[in-house]
């Protein structure tokens, strides 16, 4: 059965969503992660989700309950990539995806996670900053 | 208005909304849909495949292209399941029976140009999306 | 009545007298083009002699091969022909009937050369004539389609073209756009405006977008929403947004209409914005000793 790779970098887990995903996979990367959370104490997560041409409420739902179990395992979770047309259409459909963080790219992900994990060594005012 | 051709799609397990959302995608793409136009068709009528799978136990999916005045796509959901008892309860945002977030019916609505709906409790359901280009 | 013999007769009759008086039949069709079909000022004498030199050829080989039946695959050529011509002569500004009489301006010349032929063969003449005449009324109105289908291609591009331009995406600095709408805002060039600026946002990598509304006199329901809805997207995909430049009036509409503003950050003018965009991507202007 196939799977989607989690990929370890550090502190960190990075993930890239480049198939066309059904529910069952969907549900797959969510157990996985929770795991590769639990096992390896990342701290933060980064989906890339730049490959994905479509994200309906089923997967919006993922994203969300992802962001909310690593969270519970103390670990920050941002959603990078998504293009115009995704985001568009997300706002149309009303999923509001709360409490997950998003970035442009994987660069600034990181970025976003270093500043939110640590915000000791990097400045409370980057997290304060609203860069969200 | 004339439907210049019309294609069947089974809906029998969840791979088969991966190939709806490919087909929807390939068939509106090749009709110019803009971009944007494209990812709204596909994740509306992946909403709509997965209700037809999960409530009303599969069905099929059909494709129609439609010629006239403008050009326009036409997807029908049908499903021979339970029904639905009260469809406005069912078109409000977060209604669900299930365990989603019950945005299916209303999200795809507002996704395509015509929205059209029929069920009867022990029949079934056909749910019928139109988008114009 | 044309029986099937009867147009095979008429194909080669049409094949013989336009073989034999080629010359002098592209001669005369195009003096019976009247300047307005010519227009001199889209296109040179040379290039038309060339196009209709080329159909004749086109038109002969089709009769040759397939009759008078358009038909046909052997047609397919002709069509390909009256296509490209049609289609070139709707980006260049011809009218639709300009178009089409290129074709139909040829009657009278085979005409005149069909009676020469025939002679007192009344009755040949009348059916030559006939077939003749439904030979290229079929390919004149398939012009005039093509060149409609064409002519729409080309205004709906012209139309693309103003929306772009009219609404340029500027990049202020690293990582920030600026996007000053001027003019009314409708519906639709709203929302191309807005898809303009979610692509750009990618392109440029940028992390905030400063929409300047300072030129837009009124905002109505739609177009707020419009604004709304991008001002999220933009914040799905990982980018932040300032509105700047709110006169009081549309201040007024937004309250008015109970849109809540409390989650998106406004600044008066540009220049605060563009401030603030620094701040947030954590930039800042250093001034010079040296400089004045």
């Amino acid at each position: 059965m196939e799977k989607i790779p989690i990929l370890r970098m550090g502190d960190f887990l990075l993930v890239t969503i480049q198939v066309d995903m059904h529910d069952r996979l969907a549900i797959g990367l969510q157990d996985d992660l929770t795991n590769a959370i639990s096992q390896t104490g990342a701290r933060g997560v980064l989906i890339d989700i730049s490959s994905l041409e479509m994200v309906d409420s089923f997967i919006g739902r993922m994203l969300a309950n992802i962001a909310a179990m690593s969270r519970v395992l103390d670990a920050q979770t941002v959603v990078v990539g998504m293009q115009p047309a995704v985001a568009i259409t997300l706002v149309e459909l009303g999923l509001p995806l709360p409490g997950i963080r998003t970035a442009l790219n994987v660069d600034a992900g990181m970025e976003l996670l270093r500043a939110a994990i640590a915000p000791e060594s990097y400045g409370r005012s980057a997290y304060d900053r609203g860069l969200q | 208005m004339t439907v210049a051709s019309s294609e069947s799609v089974r809906l029998t397990s969840e791979t088969d909304v991966v190939t709806v959302r490919r087909r929807v995608r390939e068939v509106a793409a090749l009709l110019g849909f803009s971009l944007v136009d494209q990812t709204k068709l596909v994740t509306a009528a992946s909403e709509l495949a997965r209700n037809n799978l999960i409530y009303g136990g599969g069905g099929e999916m059909l494709v129609e292209v439609l010629n006239g005045p403008r050009t326009g796509l036409r997807l029908s959901f049908r499903d021979q399941g339970p029904g639905i008892p009260d469809i406005g309860l069912a078109m409000k945002d977060g209604f669900t029976t299930g365990s989603g977030l019950g945005l299916g019916l209303g999200g795809a609505k507002r996704l395509v140009s015509e929205f059209d709906i029929w069920s009867k409790p022990g029949e079934g359901t056909r749910v019928t999306v139109t988008k114009w280009k | 009545m044309a029986t099937a013999s009867s147009k095979e007769a008429t194909a080669r009759g049409l094949k013989e007298i336009i073989t034999n008086s080629r010359e002098s039949l592209a001669g005369d069709w195009i003096r019976e083009m009247s300047e307005g079909v010519r227009r001199g000022d889209l296109m040179r004498e040379n290039e038309l002699r060339s196009q209709c030199d080329r159909f004749l050829q086109v038109f002969v080989d089709a009769i040759d091969v397939g009759g008078t039946n358009t038909k046909t695959a052997a047609w397919d050529t002709v069509r390909a022909f009256l296509a490209e011509i049609s289609a070139s002569r709707a980006t260049q500004g011809f009218t639709t009937s300009e178009t089409a009489t290129f074709v139909f301006s040829l009657k009278r010349p085979l005409f005149d050369r069909i009676q020469k032929e025939y002679g007192n063969d009344s009755q040949s003449i009348a059916r030559e004539l006939w077939t003749t005449t439904l030979l290229l009324d079929t390919l004149g109105l398939y012009t005039a389609e093509v060149y409609a289908k064409a002519r729409e291609g080309v205004i709906m591009r012209q139309q693309e073209e103003m929306l772009e331009l009219s609404t340029p995406v500027v990049k202020l600095w690293d990582r920030i756009l600026a996007l000053p709408l001027i003019g009314t805002l409708d519906s639709a060039r709203t929302q191309v405006v807005m898809e303009n600026l979610l692509q750009s946002i990618v392109q440029t990598n940028s992390k905030i977008a400063i929409i300047d509304i300072t030129g837009v006199p009124t905002v109505d329901t739609v177009v707020a929403q419009h604004l709304l809805k991008t001002i999220t997207a933009a914040r799905l995909m990982g980018a932040d947004c300032i509105v700047s430049g709110i006169r009081p009036q549309i201040a007024q509409t937004i309250v008015h209409l109970g849109i809540n503003l409390l989650d998106i950050n406004t600044k008066a003018n540009l220049s605060d914005a563009f401030a603030m965009a620094l701040q947030k991507t954590g930039s800042s202007v250093v001034r010079n000793p040296l400089s004045q």
